[in-house]
């Protein structure tokens, strides 16, 4: 594993790129990381949750609909930004600039570039969701101090859409079958992962598809912590760890293979 | 110290002792599926020199090129870049080439400036450091004034002198330089010439690839030819001229239906005779006598043409085909 030993100063290189980059657009995606939840939280939590506590909330284990929704909008707006920037970034750096081939005619690997933007879409997600908790915590909706280390575990939940997905961008060469992805893959699992209502409510058959997606796992991570109940079942919370910290694993190695592959075909 | 030989098959002419080059190739092959883009070519590149792979689009002149530059593995023979191997010691290597690609790849989301600090930090320069090589090679490129430009909005003439001076941040012992001055207006050519030229004044070790005839006369000091993945032939652009051609060559049109009716009346007019579709090319190192020859015997071109001979008569002569079609 000597080839490790000089991983930490590429993958640092290409992480400087991407802040760079980011340092020109942060007000905007600052202003809209905040914006969503506020809205969310306000329409769905608030108005909507109304009508919910008013027919008895049982099924929510006992709490307000909001304080049930609130963790799992977190972990969901993480899927969804850490998938985006999964998708096209990736994509404009292989085949629209080409900026990272030209990372790679320097002393950087493909393995550093897969890498670098894999953290570098961790920290952006740590981002996200330190803000999105922030708003939770100023509209209520938070039950208990532990809804902190939610935020973690939503940057975790993206980057375990976010691995997967950087390994199936740098084998396409067009944009065509993102919409697919986003319309088939993360919208579907935004409604269906057990963000808005416990899955217990699907259909059975349906329920199996919301376990083996990283999404119910975050989204039961981050509600055990926000609303505090988390040490109820330590067993369940340190399987919905270990399965998102699998996909996180598997992606990365994916990643580093594809990205490589496309880098050397040119 | 030992003489080396040339090994057997090796270019005769022009060709630099084996144990300095910077790119040692010998059968060097690359192969996508069924296709084989560079078919055991043989050359090599000493410190210094100015080389030029010449040839039409497709004969493999990019292929070759990313397999000196690490980023495509070979498929097979040798190759050593900097007395290292590319397969062991890749980022070794990159770390002291400098790369204009044929596509640009520069970050158009940044500023001109941005995109040389950033190069500089992925070959491990300090913040400090690369703040005063980007200064300087600004000014080399004249682009200081455009420094706070996002580069999306620069002309292409901008962007290659930008990729070049990228390409220079980490003061590179080899430059790789492929189609550097393609699609880009006559002044911009020449401005990038210029430029080139200082660095091969200053030592620089060039390779470049290219298609157009003036840029391989202007920049290189040796060159082979390449066509249909195979190197044709290799030499000085000189030495190329005068082993393939002639010192001059005349050039004669007719009038529209004339040349086809010529068969016959061209034989023995000069030491070569080539037709294309639009006019007649005398190969003869006199060409006033060659013309003289032709009125002689009664032909009456529309045009007369009496030139120098160029890379371009060389690539016909050794293809049977124009350069840039």
């Amino acid at each position: 594993m000597t080839a490790l030993a000089s991983v930490p100063w590429g993958v640092g290189r290409v992480f400087e790129h991407r802040f760079l980059q980011y340092k020109r657009s942060y007000r905007a995606t600052i202003f809209s990381s905040f914006l969503t939840p506020v809205l969310f939280l306000a329409s769905m939590g608030l108005g909507l949750g109304t009508y919910v506590d008013a027919s008895g909330n049982q099924a929510l284990g006992g709490v307000p609909y909001i304080a049930f929704l609130a963790p799992g909008l977190l972990a969901a707006a993480c899927m969804q930004s850490a998938a985006f920037e999964a998708a096209f970034p990736i994509m404009a750096g292989l085949e629209w600039t080409r900026v990272f081939h030209a990372m790679h005619a320097t002393p950087i690997d493909g393995r550093d570039i897969a890498l670098g933007n894999i953290v570098w879409i961790a920290a952006r997600m740590l981002l996200v969701a330190a803000i999105f908790t922030v708003v939770i915590v100023l509209f209520g909706a938070a039950e208990s101090p532990l809804v902190v280390l939610a935020i973690p575990v939503a940057a975790l939940t993206g980057v375990a859409f976010a691995a997967p997905i950087v390994a199936f961008s740098a084998t396409q060469r067009t944009p065509d079958k993102f919409n697919a992805l986003f319309r088939f893959g993360i919208t579907p699992l935004f409604l269906f992962s057990g963000t808005f209502y416990p899955v217990e409510s699907l259909p059975v058959f349906l329920q199996p598809l919301a376990w083996i997606t990283p999404l119910w796992h975050g989204v039961a991570l981050c509600r055990g912590l926000s609303l505090g109940i988390i040490g109820e079942d330590p067993v369940m919370a340190v399987v919905h760890l270990a399965v998102l910290l699998g996909f996180v694993v598997v992606g990365t190695f994916a990643a580093i293979r594809t990205v490589n592959t496309k880098l050397l075909r040119g | 110290m030992s003489q080396t030989l040339a090994p057997a098959g090796a270019p005769d002419v022009g060709a630099p002792p084996t144990p300095d080059s910077l790119i040692h190739a010998r059968g060097l092959t690359k192969r996508f599926g069924e296709l084989t883009a560079v078919d055991g070519i043989d050359f090599d590149v000493a410190p210094g020199e100015s080389f030029g792979f010449l040839g039409p689009n497709g004969a493999g002149k990019t292929s070759a090129m990313r397999m000196i530059g690490c980023v495509s593995p070979i498929s097979g023979g040798t190759l050593r870049v900097l007395g290292m191997d590319p397969v062991a010691d890749g980022p070794r290597i990159r770390a002291r080439l400098g790369v204009v690609p044929q596509q640009d790849t520069l970050d158009t989301e940044l500023t001109v400036r941005e995109n040389l600090l950033i190069y500089g930090r992925y070959f491990g320069l300090s913040r400090a450091e690369v703040s005063k090589r980007a200064d300087e090679l600004l000014e080399f490129a004249q682009l200081t004034e455009r420094a706070g430009d996002q580069v999306e909005h620069m002309s292409g003439g901008m962007k290659r002198r930008l990729t070049i001076a990228r390409s220079l941040i980490n003061e590179p012992d080899l430059l790789l330089l492929d189609e550097p001055t393609t699609g880009l207006d006559p002044q911009a050519r020449h401005l990038l010439w210029d430029r080139l030229y200082r660095l091969k004044q200053r030592g620089v070790t060039l390779v470049l690839t290219t298609h157009y005839m003036d840029e391989a006369e202007q920049l290189c000091d040796r060159l082979v030819v390449m066509d249909k993945a195979k190197i044709v032939a290799e030499g000085s652009p000189r030495q190329l001229i005068d082993r393939y051609s002639t010192r001059e060559v005349t050039e004669l049109r007719f009038a529209p239906g004339v040349q086809e009716t010529l068969d016959g009346q061209l034989d023995g007019l000069a030491e070569r005779v080539e037709r294309l579709p639009d006019r007649i090319l005398l190969y003869a190192d006199d060409g006033e006598a060659a013309v003289a020859a032709a009125h002689a015997r009664g032909l009456e071109p529309e045009q007369v043409l009496v030139r120098r001979s160029s890379l371009e008569d060389v690539f016909l002569r050794l293809t049977g085909r124009s350069l840039v079609e």
